[in-house]
């Protein structure tokens, strides 16, 4: 449903201010959209006013036998009838193989042991997690635009900081199901940080305590003027509200002497679980009571008992806090404050245990279901340009180490953990037999010696190798780490240039010809008419890269010949003209000549920043 | 400046061992902030490689230059001494006897004091070691001794390595 978009005739907003850049807290419980708005960030609501939008998916067959889903609260309140079509906390199986998935037994899923990333059988066919993430990120996707009757220029994701490569790619890839441009993936203690930052015009060493429902994070920035660096981030992406919901429901099961084994009393467990410890957040006691197949279910639980339950969850957070100040080198009273951010946050417990640990309060001024997508909004809207003068940068690292297989299964590391991104490391090996031809590369993620104790995250070979003696020949084997904390690894035999790359989908991803066949097949077939969105997509970018040109040469046309000018606004006017044609490829193929054709103009321009950095100015005052 | 420049030119530093922490983080930052690839966004393709580029250049030169060890390697190497540490290992005896004593120090700690003492004493003669490498390169400006020295310390670091494992397996 539309909001009525009022504005005076001939007000219309300039150019820039009509670019929408949303951020997007794709949780594990729920998922929220937030935009900066006549220069305000805020939250988006739905139809009905509500923020927050479960994380629940449900599958059914609607009366003329089509398949159908149904997104947030209302498929939240099937749940409970129609748990196996019902998918919730679905961010736990991104990148995630079926053996990964520790209580499969206590969930009332069909999955299906794919290779790779599992996947699940619904009434609708199967399901990937991506699919599923996806169309969570369209219900996000057609509420903003609705919201501003526009369509959406780009979007800035958060994940856990601690998830590793597959569950990174994994995030993207669902993003680009549902249509997205994604601006960048952030980290989201980084982003609560941001919106934390900005509001309290923070200065120092900071923690962000991030315990959501699937997921806890322990970041530590610096901040200083506009920069935040990210010192140190540790976590475990398999902790979070749902297991504290878990132990409560075996705990009250195990005293009534009954057990939950249809998939309809999992799920019913499972929700009067999660609203007893909502209870017990404001309450001494609470009853939890629901109804089963075999009678019903009703057990006082008392707020020290369940304390006493999850301590152990609880302090399993605070060793990955130590781990991260020790990582950092710092002490606990070098951090001068702790922002708590995630709805698990708001457990008395949780609140009072990082309070003794750090010998201050917690922050938890602003609301730790919003920050996460308020900040994400706030970096978006600066990466599409909107935000003027009051730039921020973010400066993230990768929260797990990579490296490659060597002889007997021992992982030699390429990039250390905590490394700031972009970064890229090369590292030489060579051939261990006469007339070896082949070498087959295994990269893995994790902090172990071993690996089968890492996280595999793609196999390749490099052909093709001249024959030589053993150790005669030099592999350059090439880590790098971009922006968004993608990994893509080269290999390169140095003496004859044989060469082999690979973008890492892992095994535990999606291959590209997958994400054109859920595509192709009409995903949200409704609103998909391919070819005008292809078209609609190579539209905005020679918008975006004609606006970013021409502001370039506004701010350092000086550094070019006037011959140099004239063949970039050559390409500039003919981008321009193919831009209102039908023709997506032809646009597509005039965006790239630009791109190419500004290349050296870039360069040029990059060297200019560096030498006004080194001058200790910044570009702005020159 | 291009990308070939190296670590100090880069960011603006006299090519000594002995250097301002402070200092380089702030010209880390400043240098981060003009190229960073979040700086051209909105720029598409071209921008974006070369944007890249110089942020995992500035990155790999702030890897370095911050950690005092790996700089003094990478100054040995642009003096002509290179390290070389897989092929050369040969360490004087007494160095050796004293790395033996704290393996042995390190298996029979049973408890974090104990751990907690050996790491202390290992820190102490790390900084000890660092001390002198400076005086060697930065005053002396005796490469190929710099490099033995480095080597040395690269032994050190190992075992702080170790010693921080077992700190971790203890529950520190």
């Amino acid at each position: 449903m539309a909001l009525l978009q009022i504005s005076e005739p001939g007000a219309s907003p300039d150019p820039h201010q009509r670019r929408i850049a949303v951020g997007i807290d794709l949780g594990t419980t729920h998922s929220l959209v937030a935009a900066v708005r006549n220069g305000v960030v805020e939250c988006l609501p739905d139809a009905q006013g509500r923020v927050i939008l479960p994380s629940a998916v449900r599958y059914f067959i609607d009366e003329r036998g089509q398949a159908r889903c149904q997104v947030g609260a209302e498929a939240l309140a099937d749940a409970a009838l129609d748990p196996r079509n019902t998918i919730v906390s679905v961010k736990r199986f991104m990148g995630r193989g079926l053996a990964d998935v520790v209580q499969q037994g206590r969930l009332p899923y069909q999955f299906v042991d794919t290779p790779g990333m599992l996947q699940l059988q619904t009434v609708a066919g199967i399901k990937s997690p991506v699919e599923v993430s996806a169309e969570i990120l369209a219900t996000l996707r057609q509420r903003t635009e609705d919201s501003f009757d526009d369509e959406i220029f780009g979007a800035v994701i958060t994940v856990p900081a601690y998830f590793d490569d597959a569950q990174r790619q994994a995030t993207k890839d669902a993003a680009q199901l549902a249509g997205l441009n994604v601006l960048r993936l952030i980290n989201e203690p980084t982003a609560a940080a941001v919106a934390y930052g900005l509001e309290h015009g923070a200065e120092g060493l900071y923690a962000v305590y991030d315990l959501g429902g699937g997921t806890f994070d322990i970041s530590l920035l610096r901040l200083a003027s506009g920069v935040f660096e990210v010192v140190a981030t540790g976590g475990d992406s398999a902790l979070g509200g749902d297991d504290f919901d878990h132990l409560l429901a075996e705990w009250v099961l195990g005293q009534a002497g009954l057990d939950a084994s249809t998939p309809q009393d999992k799920r019913a467990v499972l929700v009067a679980a999660r609203a007893t410890k909502e209870k017990l957040s404001a309450a001494d006691h609470a009853t939890f009571a629901c109804p089963l197949a075999r009678g019903e279910l009703s057990v006082r639980v008392d707020r020290e008992q369940f304390v006493a339950l999850t301590r152990e969850l609880v302090a399993r957070t605070l060793a990955a806090v130590r781990k991260v100040l020790r990582d950092a080198r710092v002490e606990r009273a070098d951090v001068k404050g702790v922002v708590m951010v995630g709805g698990s946050t708001r457990m008395p417990m949780v609140q009072a245990a990082v309070a003794d640990f750090f010998g201050q309060v917690p922050l938890t001024d602003l609301n730790p279901d919003e920050v996460v997508a308020l900040g994400a909004a706030l970096q978006a809207n600066q990466l599409a340009g909107n935000a003027g003068a009051d730039e921020i940068l973010l400066l993230d690292v990768i929260p797990l180490s990579l490296g490659l297989e060597t002889m007997g299964g021992l992982v030699e590391r390429i990039i250390p953990r905590n490394s700031t991104i972009p970064c890229a490391r090369a590292q030489d090996f060579t051939t261990f037999k006469d007339g070896q031809t082949a070498l087959a590369l295994h990269v893995v993620q994790g902090e172990r010696e071993l690996v089968a104790d890492c996280r595999s995250l793609a196999r390749f070979e490099l052909r093709g190798i001249p024959p030589m003696v053993a150790g005669a020949a030099r592999i350059r084997v090439s880590f790098q780490v971009d922006a968004d904390g993608l990994l893509s690894v080269k290999a390169r035999e140095e003496t004859s240039g044989v060469e082999a790359a690979i973008t890492v989908k892992p095994s535990y991803g999606l291959a590209d010809d997958e994400i054109a066949r859920m595509l192709q097949e009409g995903f949200r077939s409704a609103d998909a008419d391919m070819q005008a969105r292809a078209l609609r997509q190579s539209q905005v970018e020679a918008e975006r890269l004609l606006l970013g040109t021409r502001s370039a040469l506004a701010a350092d046309g000086d550094l070019l010949s006037p011959a140099e000018r004239d063949a970039i606004v050559g390409l500039m006017n003919r981008l321009q003209t193919i831009a209102t044609s039908n023709d997506h490829r032809a646009i597509d193929d005039a965006v790239e000549a630009l791109a190419r054709g500004t290349e050296a103009f870039a360069a040029e321009r990059m060297n200019r920043g560096i030498r006004h950095a080194l001058a200790g100015r910044n570009i702005n005052e020159v | 400046m291009n990308l070939d420049a190296n670590d100090f030119e880069l960011f603006g530093l006299s090519p000594r061992l002995a250097q301002d922490r402070a200092e380089i983080d702030a010209q880390w930052r400043s240098l981060q902030a003009e190229v960073h690839p979040d700086r051209f966004a909105s720029e598409g393709a071209a921008a974006q490689r070369v944007a890249m580029q110089w942020a995992v250049r500035v990155n790999e030169a702030y890897q370095r230059l911050k950690n005092p060890l790996r700089l003094a390697a990478y100054l040995c190497e642009l003096n002509g001494a290179a390290v070389d540490a897989e092929n050369n290992s040969a360490m004087p005896p007494a160095f050796l006897m004293q790395q033996m004593a704290w393996r042995e120090a390190l298996d029979e700690a049973g408890d974090v004091v104990a751990v907690e003492a050996l790491a202390a004493d290992v820190a102490m003669q790390r900084k000890a070691l660092l001390a002198q490498l400076t005086r060697t390169l930065d005053e002396q400006r005796d490469y190929v001794e710099g490099a033995r020295q480095v080597r040395a310390l690269m032994f050190v670091e190992r075992f702080e390595r170790d010693v921080e494992r077992r700190l971790e397996a203890l529950g520190q």
